[in-house]
């Protein structure tokens, strides 16, 4: 291969330059990258702007499943383990006769719901059926991150209760403290795990991927700083409530048309 | 399978069962700890002479258990290499971070006690001896010969003002344990503000009989007489204890029946079906009803030593059996409910593993192997043996 004095003066050149130009871009995405990671701003996310929120609405909820299936592909849940990050009960109460005035409720959530429900109690016997999405209520007073003793569990600025896994030593208090069951035993990275509500698509303007499977409209997520959100809209006219607010946890999922049944 | 372990709805994530039998384990080994220490400072702090023969005894027993009490918690956690994290950067509001901090200031008060109360042995040891055990009792005795009856008065003096710290933090390692599951509001079987003051009187319960079975053992291999009076007065205080314990239990069980909450159904389910034997069976009668009753009767008979010595035994059998199923049923019991209040899961232990009955046997086998390492390096036997005889 024959190369004139000029032509590989000019190769030489551009060598230099892009490699001159490239460390400079490089350094200055590191700078960058530190820089945001410093500050509140990440990519053009800043969490003191936000405080998240979701509503469930029981009446909607159609028992298809298809937001328990979306969360484990979404954040890698294992299929074939007895872990939810969300699931959906079921609840059914039995015609009695009106003397002895005692209710059967047959409640379950067989895998989570995640393949829908199979009609096991003939419709005659059931008085009145309703199903109900349950997800981490991100607590404003959480017990999980109250009873951590390491500080791995802890909560963000905009609202939501996540777990360091750096960090966690996998003692289980905080599975014991929640009383809602929302935590579980990461088995493959030795710690606790739970619902972020999908803190790597929120932070990006993208909705919980349960929110986004729901083909009914009955999970809603948004911003309780934004005036218009669709969340404060319902907290503001419907008639809300809470799990277990004897618990003083002040959960952040408002539930409408919750039956008096629902633990 | 699982079906037939699960009664009724709970919450798809508690399938699993969280807190094994090492969990267990661990409120029994530190109850142990307190408990023996307390029948120490009988002596030590409340001058009952006649706890004296045991009580350095009940020291060394107290360290034993206290060194395997970190153990179990440590096995189970799910990444033991970060446990250490707990002293660094603990996080306050967690009942269990203290945890770290509270284990190693009594565990320097325990072995500071000890080396007071043994230190002149140390020494004498030290100036009669050559070669390896001279070093090593010269090391023991911090190199300091002093055993002027001036010294060992300041000795004492000194251990008995740690004695007395070490009461208040013997009830604080315990009764924070009992705060550690009575703190946890989500569960209507832990949340109860009784539930460290109970957990501590199960401790001294649990520590005394240890004691006495201890006690009664190395004489009979040691194949020396025993100082009954000695016998007789744990066996009193392990009476008094008792009926303590039994008040509180009970009065835990009476208040949440009586005030019938939202969580009662599922309490009386947890205690008619699930843990039924384990507590009424085990926990009250086996362990508290049969002692005390056994107990009472020592009071009255009058000399027959040998009986009383053998009922003693037999309820102590009883009491040490009895608490660790009180633990088992604290500790299990709780999470056999389901925090959904309409739910029960079944807890099966698994031998091989790391949670299992196998690591668990082996860790509580631990504490007599310190404890016959420690008697041999600090011979306790002097002070049971003085008055007694030496059986032919």
């Amino acid at each position: 291969m024959d190369i004139s004095r000029r032509e590989f003066t000019k190769i030489g050149c551009k060598i230099i330059i892009g490699a001159t130009a490239g460390t400079t871009i490089v350094e200055s995405l590191i700078t960058n990258s530190i820089a945001a990671e410093n500050s509140p701003v990440k990519g053009g996310y800043n969490w003191e702007e936000h405080f998240w929120g979701y509503v469930v609405d029981t009446r909607k909820c159609i028992g298809c499943g298809r937001c328990a299936n979306a969360c484990k592909l979404e954040n890698h849940v294992p299929f074939d383990e007895e872990v939810y990050r969300t699931w959906i009960e079921r609840y059914r109460v039995k015609k009695t006769s009106l003397e002895t005035r005692e209710e059967e409720v047959v409640i379950d959530s067989p895998d989570g719901g995640i393949e829908g429900f199979v009609d096991d109690i003939p419709a005659e016997e059931i008085k009145k059926a309703f199903f109900v999405p349950k997800i981490c209520n991100h607590c404003d007073n959480p017990p999980c991150v109250q009873v951590c003793p390491v500080g791995a569990t802890y909560t963000t600025k905009d609202g939501v209760v996540l777990v360091d896994y750096e960090y966690c030593i996998g003692c289980r208090y905080c599975i014991q403290g929640c009383p809602y069951g929302a935590r579980y035993f990461n088995t493959e990275k030795g710690t606790a795990d739970k619902c972020t509500w999908c803190y790597h698509r929120i932070t990006k303007g993208l909705l919980p991927a349960c929110v986004q499977a729901c083909p009914t409209g009955a999970r809603k997520f948004g911003d309780m700083l934004d005036k218009d959100s669709e969340v404060n809209k319902i907290i503001d006219e419907e008639r809300i409530n809470l799990l277990k607010p004897d618990l003083g946890t002040k959960p952040k999922v408002f539930y409408i048309g919750l039956d008096r049944e629902v633990k | 399978m699982l079906d037939n372990l699960i009664w009724g709805y709970v919450y798809p994530n508690e399938s699993e069962i969280q807190w094994s039998i090492l969990i267990v384990l661990y409120p029994y080994i530190t109850g142990l700890v307190a408990g023996a220490f307390i029948a120490s400072s009988l002596y030590h702090v409340f001058g009952k002479n006649e706890i004296k023969p045991v009580a350095r005894f009940a020291l060394l027993t107290a360290l034993s258990f206290l060194l395997v009490a970190m153990l179990p918690l440590l096995v189970h956690l799910g990444r033991p290499e970060r446990g250490i994290e707990i002293m660094f950067t603990p996080h306050l509001t967690s009942a269990m971070s203290g945890f770290g901090y509270i284990f190693s200031f009594y565990l320097i008060i325990v072995v500071l006690e000890i080396w007071l109360s043994f230190r002149e042995d140390i020494v004498k040891k030290a100036l009669s001896s050559h070669g390896w055990k001279e070093l090593l009792y010269s090391s023991l005795a911090l190199f300091s010969f002093d055993i002027s009856e001036k010294a060992l008065h300041d000795d004492e003096k000194f251990a008995r003002k740690l004695a007395i710290i070490g009461i208040p933090s013997a009830a604080f390692l315990h009764g924070y344990v009992g705060f550690i599951f009575g703190g946890i509001k989500a569960n209507p079987w832990w949340s109860t503000p009784l539930m460290p003051i109970i957990f501590l009187m199960s401790a001294i319960v649990s520590g005394i009989a240890l004691l006495i079975l201890l006690y009664i053992a190395a004489m009979k291999i040691r194949k020396h007489a025993i100082d009954h009076k000695c016998l007789q007065s744990l066996a009193h205080y392990l009476w008094i204890f008792l009926i303590l314990d039994v008040t509180l239990e009970l009065l835990e069980i009476i208040s949440m029946k009586y005030a019938s909450r939202e969580d009662i159904d599922i309490i009386n389910r947890l205690l008619s079906d699930k843990i039924g034997f384990t507590f009424w069976g085990v926990q009250l009668t086996l362990g508290i009803l049969i002692p005390f009753i056994l107990l009472l009767m020592v009071n009255f008979i009058k000399k027959r030593d040998t009986l009383k010595m053998i009922m003693i035994s037999i309820s102590c059998i009883f009491v040490v059996i009895g608490v660790f199923a009180m633990r088992w049923n604290v500790v299990i019991g709780g999470q056999e409910i389901s925090k959904s209040l309409v739910g029960t899961l079944t807890y099966v232990p698994v031998f091989f593993s790391q949670e299992g009955v196998l690591p668990a046997i082996i860790i509580f086998m631990l504490p007599f192997i310190i404890l016959r390492v420690v008697t041999a390096i600090l011979p306790p036997w002097k002070d049971m043996e003085e008055e007694t005889q030496k059986l032919k």
